[in-house]
């Protein structure tokens, strides 16, 4: 494949993340690690819900779900005095599996409108479920006594934890790559263009849905384990329904069903809220404002728009031709 | 438990449902004839509420409030639709719910900016501020008045979809709507109504729950998705679900609430059920709606087509 401007924008802005602690250090201002190393945890957390919104076509409005999971079962094995990190990791994933596959079960069932509010009312259920466990917090939340140890990996050092983020999201980056091309992807996107197709032509989409939904709850919440050890606490904010809205926003943004979208959506939005906040007490209505704005008038987000743009340059590639004639199936299978 | 308490609680259940009736009707008609995902309802319920709380705190009349809300919340309902949600009917799913979301946020930030981040107090007008005689149990006036007010906001629904000209238009278009559109009627305009009137409807809801629950930034989400599962459970479009299952989850979640822990606790040791009730109690509903979708995945009442 010959590099596109495309593929030298996305290389550029995930080396200039990592030479972000560098940066942090010449100026000698930690903040920076704390504040791209959010922006890495949520842009796992995004790139993992892309895997079903984008490639799946499963609006999921409750994946904060899987994010509070794992920032959650660090909080409670810590509370309890159980630090190992190996320990955190096995028990976040098993959680989220055992939690995705009872709830992907029943929300897989439904389609469309349904299949939203049935995510967003699982992820209300457990948010009541952390709001009502008084000895962890409940309300209040729970602070957390110590980080995940890992042996010699030491998240205590900023910048330690800041590399474990980011090789965790070019890990996350590249398996998504590998799983969407490969012929599972395959099925899966088949199934969101067409699934009454993919069934006739012998495909058992539920259960290709299925696993790509607890995949990405998996994923999910290895952001919310690392989101746990960045913060040094579990709240049940972090399953709110804002939380789930904003990672929406983040791959909507960025560009759904690609790869650098959520990363891109993540950055841009925390850098968005940050400037907003700077600029004003009432930054909410600016953003819920914009985010009307950007979905009115843009429509691929802003990797898309890179794409379009690419087009615009060049004779059109037959990359982006193909992302254009799915969109067009898309279109058609809401319409029928 | 003694009969008394059932008795009120089955009342507070039903009056609870009837709340999210009120809700649950606009919101299950738009999103089952123009197919659009709203998750700004709940934003139009606090509205309703602050509008009326404002209205009442500066007239002193309760009526004159609730008249005054229902013309603001039919404008303000027209104004979101024309402004920002008619463009979006022929989008998908997912940028519906992200520019409702948007919303959110902003309605949120705006009553925030109005009224401030405290709880706006609205008190239970005069002449209800007693209680009622019902077979010798009393019972707040205010909250009876609620149920009736809401038995007969469903009744004049019954009779709108069902027996009137616009209701036939309204539930042919939840079956077809390009049928509907190619026979001559004008369906932006009945798209419209129908969102205008679930404004009305959603800013009732919050006129008559602003005395009894706290009217603050934020209390839309909680009503709204409480309401989403109203119509989940009850099928998507149909009024006659919302109503039913709006009742059935009134219900559950107030006996939930109150008989769950008890019963918990004659069969667990104390400090077990005193952890597990309230928990238990606060997914009750979920679990029943998961329970309903694995049963019948189009709900409990689906509209019947053809």
């Amino acid at each position: 494949m010959k590099p596109s401007p495309r593929m030298y924008f996305a290389s550029l802005v995930l080396v200039l993340l990592g030479l972000v602690p560098i940066y942090a250090a010449y100026l000698g201002e930690p903040f920076y690690l704390t504040l791209f190393g959010r922006m890495l945890i949520f842009a796992i957390a995004a790139s993992s819900l892309n895997l079903i919104l984008g490639y799946g076509g499963m609006v999921s409005f409750g994946h904060a779900l899987y994010f509070g999971i794992g920032s959650y079962v660090v909080g409670i094995l810590a509370s309890h005095g159980l630090l190992n990190g190996w320990m955190h990791l096995t028990a976040t994933v098993a959680c989220c599996a055992i939690v995705a596959v009872l709830t992907g079960l029943v929300a897989l069932r439904t389609n469309g409108i349904a299949f939203i509010m049935i995510t967003l009312a699982f992820s209300q259920m457990f948010y009541f479920l952390f709001v009502s466990l008084k000895q962890y917090g409940g309300d209040d939340g729970l602070s957390i006594g110590g980080r995940s140890n890992f042996g010699s990996v030491d998240f205590n050092n900023g910048t330690v934890f800041y590399y474990v983020c980011y090789v965790t999201l070019l890990a996350v980056m590249f398996a998504g790559f590998r799983l969407v091309h490969a012929r599972f992807g395959m099925v899966l996107r088949g199934s969101r263009s067409n699934g009454r197709r993919m069934l006739a032509l012998g495909f058992p989409t539920l259960r290709y849905r299925l696993t790509a939904y607890v995949l990405s709850a998996m994923t999910c919440g290895v952001a919310g384990m690392l989101y746990a050890n960045l913060t040094l606490f579990s709240s049940p904010s972090y399953l709110s329904w804002t939380m789930s809205g904003d990672l929406i926003v983040m791959v909507v943004l960025g560009g759904v069903a690609s790869l650098m979208g959520p990363v891109l959506g993540a950055i841009s939005l925390s850098l968005l809220e940050e400037a907003l906040k700077a600029y004003s007490e009432h930054w909410m209505m600016i953003l819920g404002l914009l985010i009307v704005g950007i979905v009115l008038l843009t429509k691929r987000g802003i990797y898309g728009f890179i794409q379009d743009w690419e087009q615009f340059g060049a004779a059109s590639s037959s990359l982006s031709g193909s992302a254009v004639t799915s969109a067009k199936y898309d279109k058609q299978g809401e319409a029928q | 438990m003694s009969f008394s308490l059932l008795f009120v609680q089955g009342l507070n259940g039903l009056q609870f449902g009837i709340l999210l009736f009120l809700m649950a009707a606009g919101l299950t008609l738009v999103f089952g004839i123009m197919n659009f995902v709203n998750l700004a309802h709940g934003s139009l319920y606090m509205m309703g509420a602050f509008i009326a709380a404002s209205l009442y705190n500066f007239t002193g009349s309760f009526w004159l409030a609730a008249i005054g809300m229902l013309p603001a919340m039919l404008l303000l309902g027209l104004a979101i639709e024309y402004v920002a949600l008619r463009r979006l009917y022929d989008r998908d799913h997912l940028d519906q719910v992200l520019a409702t979301f948007g919303l959110i946020l902003f309605f949120n930030e705006l009553a925030r900016t109005i009224w401030g981040p405290t709880p706006y107090y609205m008190q239970v007008p005069d002449a209800l501020s007693d209680t009622v005689d019902l077979f010798g149990i009393p019972y707040p006036a205010y909250r009876f008045v609620i149920i009736l007010v809401g038995l007969l906001i469903a009744a004049a629904c019954y009779v709108l979809i069902h027996r009137t000209r616009v209701g036939m238009l309204i539930r042919a278009g939840s079956s077809n709507r390009l049928m509907v559109g190619a026979l001559g009627v004008n369906i932006k305009l009945l798209n419209s109504l129908i969102f205008a009137l679930g404004a009305a409807l959603a800013g009732i809801a919050g006129l008559m729950a602003g005395p009894i629950m706290s009217v603050q930034p934020g209390m839309g989400e909680p009503v709204l998705i409480l309401t989403m599962l109203v119509i989940v459970v009850g099928g998507v479009g149909s009024i006659r679900g919302a109503f039913l299952s709006a009742i059935i989850i009134g219900m559950v979640d107030t006996f939930g609430r109150t008989a769950l822990p008890l019963i918990l606790r004659q069969y667990l040791e104390r400090n077990t059920a005193n952890a597990a009730g309230p928990a238990l109690a606060s997914m009750s509903i979920y679990l029943l709606m998961a329970a309903v979708l694995a049963l019948r995945p189009q709900g409990l009442f689906p509209v019947k087509n053809g």
